[in-house]
């Protein structure tokens, strides 16, 4: 089994208003087609940890690997690559572009990282709406979906480039039960047929206890 | 870089903003218009007024002075040669008006490539005689073809042609002059010179250059009848006009055949400083003026991106988290501001051409400029291309900050203040 995340010693500070240690010196690996997921106490770590992992926060001692590489200390440009071929990111608040209409919202990553002709790209998108049952509303503006509408398109766009991780935070944080269960039911379904690795950081012990595996955080340390 | 892409975003942006775009991007056409309507018309007024002295002005004129010798007797005598010698009443010398050896000087000066044309002019007080009463006045007696070359004279004629002055004993007066006498076409005058020779001349044009000193006392006839005036020989002549290719170059010119030819010689500049300083102001006026214009329009620019930066922190922060690096995002909102600079400053320049139409359309008719029918403009294609620069300079000053700005932003703040 390949690892396709690793932290050594991962320590991170606040220091606003004081210095405060929120990380400490974490070690976690996750290995290729696990679904992961982070709970703990709300400021236990665990979104800064996502964060982190995500690339996006620089900030920090010790080092991350990803797919056994060296992450610590790459470019913003590098960086930016990396969240755009290897990462797919769902968030709480669906954050889609106002400005496009679903698909070229699921579309963008794919465009960004060029590796397809814009046609292909398409092509890939609306297949990745079909597998979420929204190919419906494809040429819909995303302030015209539902909260759950619009999570599935978030979905949609972290697969589009087939990353390595799927990362979320609090991804049904801000759904009903049934919504919060169907995209479990999605995220459970890329794991068990395409073998995707997904991190879902939640505070939702019924979503977690179906996962595969269960990372508890508490003040900046991972307990189990 | 995905150039498409990030542009393919950034017009999305806009759009998302379309009021505040329009807004910002006639702020831009405003600048522009602005700038080349006003130095279009600055500059055609110069034009104008340049040419006024310009075409009845030679680059460097060749004549002799009314001056004292330079070599005063006293400089001879060996026993004063070391002490310093004041000499009190000293007269000028009379050399004589006319030019010595002026055939071969105007044929070596054609061949000068520095030089468009040579016109060979004589100038003469006389008494205009109209029944009892003199009134003093000028004549020039010219060569027809190179003066009309080099100063268009036929430009203020009102009344006649040019040309009839190679009829003999025909002459062309000013407009001041015609009505004082109460001449017309075809009328006769008596002219005196000063040495009292009379001559009856027809009266075949009349002349108006504006300027009512001028026209009270100028008139032209040709060389011939000139010479025939004053009683002198055929190669009698006292000025020689150059005009030269590159006006920057008279004072130079001036000073070689000053030495060469042993003539007194006076350049465009040194007779006309005073024009050439009205000229620049008026320039710098314009230039400034507009670059204000510009600038006010870049802060609008400022703020609004500014504005859009602020509104859409969502949509930066889901592109970093997405794979646009900092640098993308940086681009994404220079484009923005081009994409505005660009577009205002397009219809800048077809407004400043509708402008400047406008205003070349006004009737603008002035007894002083006969040939002047509405306001000058200057359409000079050197105006555009520095109004288009200028558009795209400010407004993308106007941007980078806020574009540097918007690359900076960091997505996890934003995803975190949810």
């Amino acid at each position: 089994m390949s690892k396709v995340l690793e932290t050594i010693g991962l320590t991170k500070y606040f220091y606003d208003p004081i210095k405060f240690k929120v990380l400490d010196a974490i070690d976690m690996s996750i290995n290729h087609g696990e679904f992961v997921s982070i709970v703990g106490k709300s400021g236990c770590g665990k979104s800064t940890l996502l964060y982190l992992l995500s690339t996006m926060d620089t900030d920090y001692d010790g080092e991350i690997l990803m797919n056994e590489e060296l992450v610590t200390g790459k470019s913003d440009k590098e960086l930016a690559k990396i969240r755009n071929e290897k990462i797919g990111f769902v968030f709480q608040f669906h954050y889609l572009l106002s400005e496009y209409n679903v698909l070229k919202n699921v579309m963008l990553p794919g465009l960004k990282l060029g590796k397809f002709s814009e046609a292909e790209v398409e092509h890939h998108a609306m297949e990745h709406l079909r597998t979420l049952d929204m190919q419906e509303q494809a040429l819909k503006m995303p302030n015209q979906l539902s909260g759950g509408q619009k999570q599935r398109v978030a979905i949609a766009r972290a697969l589009i480039n087939n990353p390595l991780i799927i990362m979320g935070d609090e991804p049904t944080g801000n759904l009903d039960k049934k919504n919060s269960d169907m995209v479990f039911d999605i995220f459970n379904q890329l794991t068990l047929e395409k073998k995707q690795t997904l991190l879902i950081v939640t505070h939702d012990n019924d979503f977690a206890k179906r996962t595969n595996r269960i990372i508890t955080m508490q003040d900046g340390k991972i307990v189990v | 870089m995905n150039f498409k892409l990030i542009l393919n975003i950034a017009i999305h942006l806009l759009r998302a903003r379309l009021k505040q775009t329009v807004v910002a991007a006639v702020g831009v056409t405003f600048g522009i218009a602005m700038f080349i309507t006003l130095v279009g018309f600055m500059n055609g007024l110069n034009g104008l007024l340049d040419g006024l002295m310009l075409n009845r002005t030679p680059h460097v004129r060749l004549y002799n002075e009314i001056k004292p010798s330079e070599n005063q007797p006293i400089a001879l005598s060996e026993k004063y040669k070391n002490s310093t010698n004041f000499i009190s009443s000293v007269k000028p010398k009379d050399r004589g008006k006319a030019i010595y050896n002026s055939l071969a000087i105007i044929h070596y000066l054609k061949q000068d490539e520095r030089i468009i044309d040579v016109a060979p002019k004589i100038t003469t007080p006389v008494f205009f005689n109209s029944g009892t009463i003199e009134i003093s006045g000028v004549v020039n007696g010219i060569e027809v073809a190179p003066e009309e070359k080099l100063f268009q004279t036929s430009d203020y004629l009102v009344e006649g042609k040019i040309a009839d002055l190679n009829q003999n004993n025909s002459i062309i007066i000013g407009k001041g002059l015609a009505d004082k006498m109460l001449l017309v076409k075809g009328d006769m005058i008596k002219v005196t010179s000063a040495k009292g020779n009379l001559a009856s001349l027809k009266v075949v044009g009349i002349l108006q250059i504006g300027i009512a000193d001028i026209d009270n006392t100028m008139s032209y006839t040709s060389l011939d009848t000139a010479q025939k005036i004053l009683g002198e020989s055929t190669n009698y002549i006292t000025d020689i006009q150059v005009k030269l290719y590159d006006i920057k170059t008279a004072p130079a010119l001036a000073t070689e055949f000053h030495n060469k030819f042993d003539l007194d010689t006076i350049d465009y500049q040194t007779a006309n400083s005073q024009f050439e300083t009205g000229s620049t102001v008026r320039s710098i006026i314009s230039y400034a003026v507009g670059i204000v214009l510009l600038i006010v329009a870049g802060f609008g620019i400022y703020n609004i991106l500014n504005m859009m930066i602020f509104e859409k922190m969502d949509s930066i922060a889901i592109l970093k988290a997405t794979g646009f690096s900092g640098k993308d995002v940086k681009w994404i909102f220079i484009s923005l501001s081009l994409i505005i600079g660009i577009t205002g400053g397009v219809f800048g320049l077809v407004f400043g051409y509708v402008f400047s139409s406008i205003i070349d359309a006004i009737p603008f008719e002035t007894a002083s400029l006969p040939t002047v029918k509405t306001y000058p403009i200057d359409y000079n294609p050197l105006f555009y291309v520095v109004g288009i620069t200028f558009a795209l300079i400010t407004t993308t000053i106007a941007g980078l900050f806020p574009a540097i700005k918007a690359g900076k932003v960091d997505p996890v703040e934003i995803i975190r203040g949810k």
